[in-house]
């Protein structure tokens, strides 16, 4: 029988996802031998040509990483869908946009302006060179892929089967993601391959907060000792524990949590929510300024919430684009009272 | 924007705002129609996904009521309300949303009369403001 064919792509993304695969190590190697590995152009000799010549469906499963920031990456994910039986969508940037998603604030012009119009400091461009998607030069034209206004996940271009979270996925979960692939006992079509628990729940911490947990002052890591037994939230760090998906070690806390560092958020939502931004103004409303509620004015809770520097980057810091909004509202900014 | 009617989502308490809606009505006070009633259990059962659903689908405005502080049903779910949507609107802000399109009042039962008003002011804000604007994903 033909060995499955497996193929792995890279969108917007930094390449930590790449190194993720790479990370498997050996384990790798117990699969290596089940499998063709056709098409990985970050490790591998491959042609967009040769994707093109296979039949549609030959690939078995191709795991796409990255978000798609241009038409090109649109265009590979819409030819990979069309090869393959399979979509995983590997990684944050996939799965919610990720950190390019948080360009998600801006729209292409104003990421223009910056980026060549002087702006940006790490940019030499004295001429104001913008690209161009088509220039002329002597022989003949040239083309760059056109750059999106707005970032957008894998499943808002193609259609997904599988979703692999993480930034990036942790190795044990992409070996039982392609050991139940190869299995051919398939799971249920969009499912999350990750455990659904909120990462708290796990989280040795937990048992530290208070069972009245209430927040008077906002702390950032960089300006606090940290507790390193004590749970986050319960001093006054933000941790977005309590909205995202556990998985990233195993049933133990955290990655970050166990090197004293809050989470982020990077594993997505589990799936009872739906906006992580949104059920994070949630669940942090509910614990700031709990203390003395019944004798605070509005003042005193707007001044107490502004302590919170950038709370929609901080929420959104992974899921942007896959967020309710998707992106900012260039143009709803009349005066506001 | 001459006929444009904004199309509002108003989450109201049940009891308090919703029973002032009602006295609204039965006293026959004249408001406009555009606010879509959801009778809810307390403003603190609104969560944000609702409302960020809400506009990220269409709506120009959303309204919540509560009852006053002291007098919520559940002792204290109009505090941790308040807390939501001055966050919330900080967010919503950051979003490009100008958050005049999110109101949070407290009406109790009997405030019938001040639901009216609250809805001629409302609708008329929201009429300046004109319509959200179309998220455009391109
Ligand atoms: S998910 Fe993380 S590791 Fe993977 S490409 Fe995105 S930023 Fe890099
Ligand atoms: S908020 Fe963070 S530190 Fe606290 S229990 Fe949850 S994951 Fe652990
Ligand atoms: S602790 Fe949070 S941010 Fe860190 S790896 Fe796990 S899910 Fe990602
Ligand atoms: S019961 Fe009315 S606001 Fe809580």
């Amino acid at each position: 029988m033909a060995k499955p064919k497996i193929a792995f792509y890279w969108c917007a993304s930094c390449g930590g996802c790449e190194e993720a695969i790479i990370d498997l190590h050996e384990d790798i190697l117990k699969v290596a031998e089940l499998i063709d590995i056709v098409f990985w152009p970050c490790a591998m000799d491959f042609k967009t040509e040769d994707v093109k010549n296979m039949q549609d469906n030959e690939i078995t499963v191709c795991f796409i990483n990255g978000a798609i920031r241009t038409s090109e990456q649109e265009e590979m994910s819409k030819l990979l869908r069309k090869k393959s039986q399979l979509i995983v969508s590997f990684g944050a940037c996939s799965q919610l946009g990720g950190i390019p998603g948080l360009a998600n604030f801006w729209d292409r012009e104003s990421i223009f302006a910056s980026s060549y119009g002087g702006k940006c400091p790490s940019v030499d461009n004295p001429d104001g060179v913008v690209p161009q998607e088509v220039s002329e030069v002597p022989e003949g034209e040239l083309y760059l892929p056109r750059f999106h206004n707005t970032v957008k996940t894998t499943d808002q271009v193609i259609d997904v089967d599988y979703y692999l979270p993480g930034c990036s996925p942790a190795p044990y979960l992409t070996m039982q993601a392609i050991t139940t692939i190869l299995s051919g006992d398939l799971p249920t079509k969009g499912t999350v391959l990750a455990p659904n628990k909120a990462l708290c729940e796990v989280c040795s911490r937990n048992d530290s907060k208070p069972e009245k947990l209430s927040i008077d002052k906002i702390n950032r890591v960089s300006l606090v000792e940290v507790d390193p037994e004590k749970c986050f939230l319960a001093q006054g760090i933000i941790c977005m524990g309590p909205v995202t998906r556990s998985g990233c070690n195993g049933e133990n806390d955290g990655r970050c949590i166990a090197a004293n560092m809050p989470c982020r958020g990077c594993y997505g939502h589990p799936s009872e929510v739906h906006d992580v931004g949104a059920k994070m103004v949630a669940a942090l409303a509910s614990v700031v300024g709990l203390e003395d509620e019944e004798d605070m004015s509005e003042a005193d809770v707007q001044k107490l919430l502004d302590q919170i520097v950038d709370p929609a980057g901080t929420f959104y810091r992974f899921s942007l684009a896959k967020s309710y909004f998707r992106r900012k509202i260039m143009t709803d900014s009349k005066e506001e009272k | 924007m001459k006929d444009f009617e904004p199309k509002i989502v108003c989450f109201l308490c049940k009891w308090c705002t919703y029973s002032g809606a009602d006295l609204a009505g039965t006293s026959r006070m004249k408001y406009p129609p555009n606010g879509v009633v959801i009778k809810t259990l307390c403003s603190s059962r609104v969560d944000p996904q609702h409302i960020l659903l809400a506009f990220s689908k269409g709506c120009d405005g959303v309204f919540i009521g509560g009852c006053h502080p002291g007098d919520c049903h559940y002792q204290s779910g109009n505090y941790k309300t308040k807390r939501r949507i001055i966050l919330l609107k900080k967010v919503l802000k950051q979003l490009g949303l100008n958050t005049n399109r999110l109101r949070l009042e407290w009406i109790s039962a009997s405030e019938g009369k001040k639901f009216a008003n609250t809805m001629v002011e409302f609708t008329d804000q929201i009429k300046k403001l004109g319509p959200i604007p179309k998220i455009n994903c391109e």
